[in-house]
């Protein structure tokens, strides 16, 4: 028997089970997917955690209920790889050997690498929302608020889905209106990055957005270490930020799996080909997602296009072609705007995002770069979109490939 | 894009002032970008552009952080030597691309 393993059980290892149980023989494959943990967490959904929209039942399913018959899931944590002995190490002692490797560990986040930042204030006044822990506990925290000083800061890059912090302050504009205590908050949006967002035309029409709903951008801000007693922020070149609730993006990086393995870099991100999305250093081992160090947005849309272009490679490894599928860098986000609205941004490795229609070109019925209601119904509705089709590996009625077609140069 | 005369040489930048081509980059050059920003070079900016420019080479996606755990110096030792954008101001006198921040 052939074995391939797939280690993290998240978007990219649920989709890639999915695809894979349907072609590999089973007389010929096993296949085993290996995580930690046993609930899988709907990540999009913890933003709206804080603001009282979603609780932590509309967020969550069991992993087993998402992995297909046929396919061995291990509930253990993963101690580390031997890629020279094409083996992976379980912790408690269990050895899976492999033919093929899909490393799908993600990203998580690192508070402790900020001075300061997981300190007496931790869940009190600070908080981050990329976990269901810091989501729930800034929705407790939200509501017996009265004002202040509310900044929304970035520590380091890159961080898993790059458009969520700006998602989060128009939400909580929306949020104190709603109140009628917006005129008490006064949002802030720090971000090391030089504006609103990256790239030239996108970055323009979300710091015009921050603009028209009084949320002040400090770009260009790297944070040093966070003052518990003072309750500010301090950069590295001794600029200070005052705070009274401060939301962290904090540190993004790779499973400390990889760190163990020798694998990453210096975030313990995988050095991955970008375009086949093979190991750099090792033919036999695919990364999927967040856990490669490819330059794109660490979310669930690259992952999801990116896994087509695996899955297509992978097999052409196995039967020892060339792998003729390449990844564009594809990237797609909803951007929750607030008051019912939302926009959309469609990119790749070579192309910023523009404005335009989506996915039907001319027709849309999303608007890219534009902020409407439509929009904001597509984010709703992709809920069950990722529980039902995204995860089992099901066709959706959109490219993998970024297109030009609709977009507006 | 532009041509900017630095240390009597002709050079290709672009709108933001940074070398089209780092091939084209000398000591005397960097000083001469330096003065444009305010910078007095040291010998510790020089060991800064080495790496850098190594990097560089390499294809490497340089970040501040990379460079703080560089062994030259650190984070906060690389906001001193260049005030405001260490890691702009840095590649630009070392004569290599603006360093592109990706999300």
């Amino acid at each position: 028997m052939k074995k391939l393993v797939v280690l993290g059980a998240g978007t990219g290892g649920t989709i890639m089970v999915n695809k894979l149980r349907k072609v590999l023989d089973r007389s010929e494959w096993d296949i085993t997917i290996v995580d930690q943990h046993k609930t899988h967490y709907y990540q999009p959904g913890f933003l709206f955690i804080p603001f009282g929209i979603y609780n932590r039942q509309d967020v969550v399913k069991p992993k087993a209920d998402l992995i297909p018959a046929g396919v061995k899931l291990i509930y253990n944590a993963i101690d580390k790889v031997d890629p020279e002995n094409n083996k992976v190490l379980l912790e408690g002692g269990q050895v899976l050997p492999y033919d093929y490797l899909i490393i799908a560990t993600g990203t998580r986040t690192v508070p402790e690498e900020t001075p300061g930042l997981k300190d007496k204030l931790w869940y009190k006044d600070i908080f981050d929302f990329y976990t269901i822990e810091g989501a729930v506990a800034l929705a407790e925290k939200f509501r017996g608020w009265e004002g202040g000083d509310l900044v929304m800061a970035i520590a380091e890059l890159p961080f898993k889905c790059p458009v969520a912090p700006l998602e989060f302050v128009f939400l909580a504009d929306h949020y104190f209106h709603q109140l009628g205590i917006r005129d008490k908050v006064n949002i802030k949006f720090v971000t090391p990055l030089p504006g609103a967002f990256t790239k030239p035309r996108s970055s323009k029409m979300l710091g015009e957005l921050m603009n028209e709903k009084n949320i002040e951008v400090i770009p260009e801000y790297y944070i040093e270490s966070v003052d518990n007693d003072k309750k500010e922020l301090v950069s590295y070149d001794e600029k200070k930020i005052p705070f009274d609730i401060l939301t962290i993006v904090p540190t993004n990086m790779g499973s400390e799996m990889v760190e163990r393995s020798g694998m990453g870099d210096d975030l313990g991100f995988i050095p991955t080909d970008k375009f086949t999305l093979r190991s750099e250093k090792h033919e036999n081992i695919f990364v999927l997602g967040d856990a490669a160090n490819i330059p794109t947005s660490k979310a669930g849309s690259v992952v999801h296009f990116s896994a087509d272009v695996l899955y297509e490679n992978l097999l052409s490894a196995i039967e020892g072609r060339e792998l003729m599928a390449k990844f564009d860098g594809h990237s797609n986000c909803y951007i929750e705007t607030g008051f019912g609205k939302g926009s959309i941004i469609d990119f790749n490795y070579d192309t910023e995002p523009l404005p335009g229609t989506y996915p039907l070109p001319g027709i849309g019925p999303f608007g890219l770069l534009q902020n409407t209601k439509m929009n904001h119904y597509g984010k709703v509705l992709f809920r069950w979109i990722y529980w039902h089709i995204l995860l089992k590996g099901k066709e959706m009625p959109i490219e993998n490939e970024m297109t030009m077609a609709g977009k507006k140069l | 894009m532009a041509t900017k005369t630095y240390a009597g040489v002709n050079v290709e930048v672009t709108e933001e002032g940074y070398l089209t081509d780092p091939t084209q980059w000398s000591k005397d050059i960097a000083a001469e970008i330096a003065k444009e920003e305010g910078i007095d070079l040291t010998d510790k900016h020089f060991e800064v552009f080495d790496y850098l420019r190594t990097q560089h080479e390499k294809g490497v996606q340089l970040t501040i952080r990379m460079v703080g755990k560089s062994g030259i110096t650190d984070i906060k030792g690389l906001y001193t030597l260049f005030p405001g954008g260490p890691l702009k101001k840095s590649s630009r006198i070392s004569g290599i691309p603006k360093p592109t921040s990706c999300v």
